[in-house]
């Protein structure tokens, strides 16, 4: 209560305060206001550090889980079907099936993403069609990965796709592989692609575009060696968010990839006979050995739940690098341009 | 170089000669160019395609379901598990399949758990916002940042198993008193899976969605507009009660709608939170309420999703699926008049 004169005297009178809102913080002391704005005030701050406790403390609690239940013979044995934890095996599998899947579903999401950003930001001709893009990408982001999992279920069943997945004796299309379950997975990663490609290539100013043209350049070639180079971290961390939506996702898995206990190929050939086949990641891993499952093992689900977030907690690092260079290439990407070509 | 290289193989050819090469060259530039927006073009049409392709497939699929019941599809009446055991156990030729479907159970929990979510997440939400973007000092900002982005990326199944191993079972031997279980227990079961602990996770999913949108509208508010209020002698709560938060209101509806829409598609977390049981929970029954199990339409999918082959099943977890389609596309449709007010000002949400 007396500090506030002090501060406002201390300040000379004469100079006029740089920033008025910089001036105004100072003499702003909470202690003055009304009691309901420093209730509000109060709420604030609970509700902020509310948040940081919260997760912190589910972050502990999957880390003491995860650490007690955790040991390297689990990480490198297959699961077996046994009605006792001790003897239902290691996470081998759905650790292989997760980062195949993600492997298969961002080898898909990010050259149809960025094909898709380029056009929607350099082409956009006819408008009508390039807003249709637009709302269906937006739709897709919003859409449940359900009902996503649910139209390839319809979508892969028919026989002229019947070569991604197996056939059974009586000529029906099982429609369940990895294949079919990376190109959905393709679908739930795509919008985030789009989105980050395509705000970092609204971000380049013309005159970028304009110089390569200058240069003769042909439109294909200033997307190819201007555009295309100077968003390459957007691209990235676009990939980057996708493929953490794609690790966390359970739905397709369950509807699309069976949800088995151990990779099941399909056919002889080796690789070929995984990725037609059916398999289980950690997520549905983690599903069908929680009380909500069959399995109901606690210690192998907090095991692959520790593993699934230690994944999500390097890709969301990961994210954070490629984002802060995204913004700090703001200008780097213009001296490149520079002293390149 | 090229021309030396390749002149082997373009003298065997009838049009032959570096000049015709030249003229097919220069001629390329152009439809080079052509081709290349062309083939992008097709690409993004082909996402179309397939989107387009879902939302018609997932509708017919589902009619016939709908075509049965009518408009009493969404209507109550019976209990949903044995409507759905009724399909299973019935006669499994075509034109003779049961379709009795009343799924206004499912629908009221998927009201109620996303509504309550939403309208919770909100109000966390705002004041989580206003906190990150006024009051909190940079080094708390630095911590509550990647906070709420990883709040964003933990997976749904994470969420659901915490819920049903750790929380759960606290509320059911904490909060749920024995005599309250046997007043009810001829209805439903009350366990530590329920509508208030779904309710609950929920919001914490949703929450990070929110606050990003928020977070990002704020920091777009014009500086001198709050300028303007602190040299007035407004304080700083004032300030962005009064005038950074009116100016954001369209960020905040549609954050709110995007976290609808995300609440509704979540099948995984509710599948498991939820207590699984097709009730619909009475807000009349008082504190009662709160502990009674709820089942969303999308968890019903994943839920039944073993029995899809069986037709009468599948149909009806299409007509579910369409449901869903079709509220997702009329919130995106809401967000987008949402953002409208938002481009005077240019600001982007």
């Amino acid at each position: 209560m007396s500090r506030a004169p002090l501060t406002a005297s201390a300040s000379p009178p004469l100079a006029p305060p740089a920033g008025a809102i910089l001036a105004g913080r100072r003499r702003d002391r909470v202690g003055s206001w009304p009691l309901l704005d420093r209730l509000a005030f109060g709420l604030c701050w609970a509700v902020g550090v509310g948040l940081c406790v919260v997760t912190l403390a589910m972050v502990g609690f999957m880390l003491v889980k995860g650490v007690s239940y955790l040991s390297l013979s689990l990480l490198v044995t297959h699961p077996n079907a046994a009605p006792d934890q001790a003897r239902s095996g290691g996470i081998l599998d759905p650790i292989e099936g997760t980062l195949l899947l993600t492997a298969i579903g961002i080898a898909i999401a990010a050259p149809l993403g960025v094909a898709v950003a380029v056009w929607l930001s350099e082409h956009k001709r006819p408008a009508w069609l390039a807003r249709a893009v637009e709302s269906s990408i937006e739709m897709i982001a919003g859409a449940p990965s359900v009902l996503l999992a649910f139209f390839g279920l319809i979508l892969f069943a028919r026989p002229a796709l019947a070569f991604l997945s197996q056939t059974s004796a009586g000529g029906s299309v099982f429609g369940k592989s990895f294949l079919t379950a990376g190109a959905i997975m393709s679908l739930i990663a795509l919008p985030l692609v789009v989105a980050s490609t395509r705000e970092a290539l609204t971000q380049i100013p013309s005159h970028a575009r304009e110089a390569s043209y200058a240069l003769g350049k042909t439109k294909v070639t200033t997307i190819r060696r201007v555009l295309l180079p100077s968003v390459r971290s957007n691209i990235a961390s676009g990939m980057t968010l996708g493929m953490g939506r794609i690790i966390g996702d359970t739905a397709i898995v369950v509807i699309l990839l069976g949800a088995t206990l151990r990779l099941e190929g399909a056919g002889a050939t080796p690789l070929l006979s995984t990725l037609r086949g059916t398999g289980v990641t950690l997520t549905s891993y983690v599903l069908s050995n929680s009380p909500a499952g069959e399995g109901n093992a606690h210690e192998k689900a907090y095991a692959a739940a520790f593993v699934l977030l230690v994944l999500v907690l390097v890709l969301n690092v990961l994210a954070l690098r490629f984002g802060s260079a995204g913004t700090n290439g703001g200008g780097r990407w213009w001296r490149r341009l520079a002293w390149t070509r | 170089m090229f021309e030396s290289s390749n002149a082997p193989r373009s003298s065997g050819s009838p049009s032959g000669g570096s000049g015709a090469r030249l003229r097919l060259f220069g001629g390329g530039a152009a439809a080079a160019e052509r081709r290349g927006e062309l083939a992008l073009g097709a690409v993004a049409v082909g996402v179309l395609a397939v989107i387009g392709a879902m939302a018609v497939t997932v509708l017919v699929k589902g009619w016939p379901s709908f075509a049965h019941n009518g408009l009493a599809w969404f209507g109550s009446g019976g209990d949903v598990t044995s409507q759905l055991g009724a399909m299973i156990n019935g006669p499994k030729t075509p034109g003779h399949y049961v379709y009795h479907f009343r799924a206004w159970p499912l629908i009221w929990g998927t009201l109620l758990t996303t509504g309550m979510a939403v309208l919770l997440g909100m109000i966390v939400s705002i004041f989580a916002a206003v906190f990150i973007v006024e009051f909190a000092p940079s080094r708390v900002r630095a911590v509550i940042d990647p906070v709420i982005r990883l709040l964003a990326g933990v997976p749904s199944v994470v969420y659901g198993l915490i819920g049903i191993l750790a929380i759960a079972p606290w509320v059911e031997h904490n909060l749920i008193s024995r005599e309250r279980k046997r007043s009810v227990e001829y209805v439903v079961q009350l366990t530590g899976a329920n509508v208030s602990v779904a309710t609950l996770i929920l919001t914490l999913m949703i929450v990070p969605i929110m606050v990003a949108i928020v977070v990002s509208a704020l920091e777009t508010v014009p500086r001198s507009w709050i300028e303007g209020s602190a040299a007035l002698g407004v304080n700083r709560w004032r300030t962005t009660w009064r005038v950074s938060l009116r100016t954001v209101r369209p960020a905040i509806v549609a954050a709110a709608v995007l976290a609808t829409a995300r609440a509704l598609g979540e099948a995984i977390m509710l599948a498991m939170v939820s207590g699984g049981v097709p009730f619909a929970p009475n807000p009349l029954d008082g504190t009662t309420f709160f502990f009674e199990p709820v089942r969303t339409l999308a968890s019903t999918i994943i839920a039944y999703i073993d029995s899809v082959e069986v037709v009468p099943v599948g149909q009806t977890l299409y007509a579910i699926g369409a449901v869903l389609l079709f509220s997702c596309g009329l919130l995106s449709l809401a967000s987008w008049a949402a953002k409208q007010p938002m481009k005077r000002y240019g600001i982007r949400a």
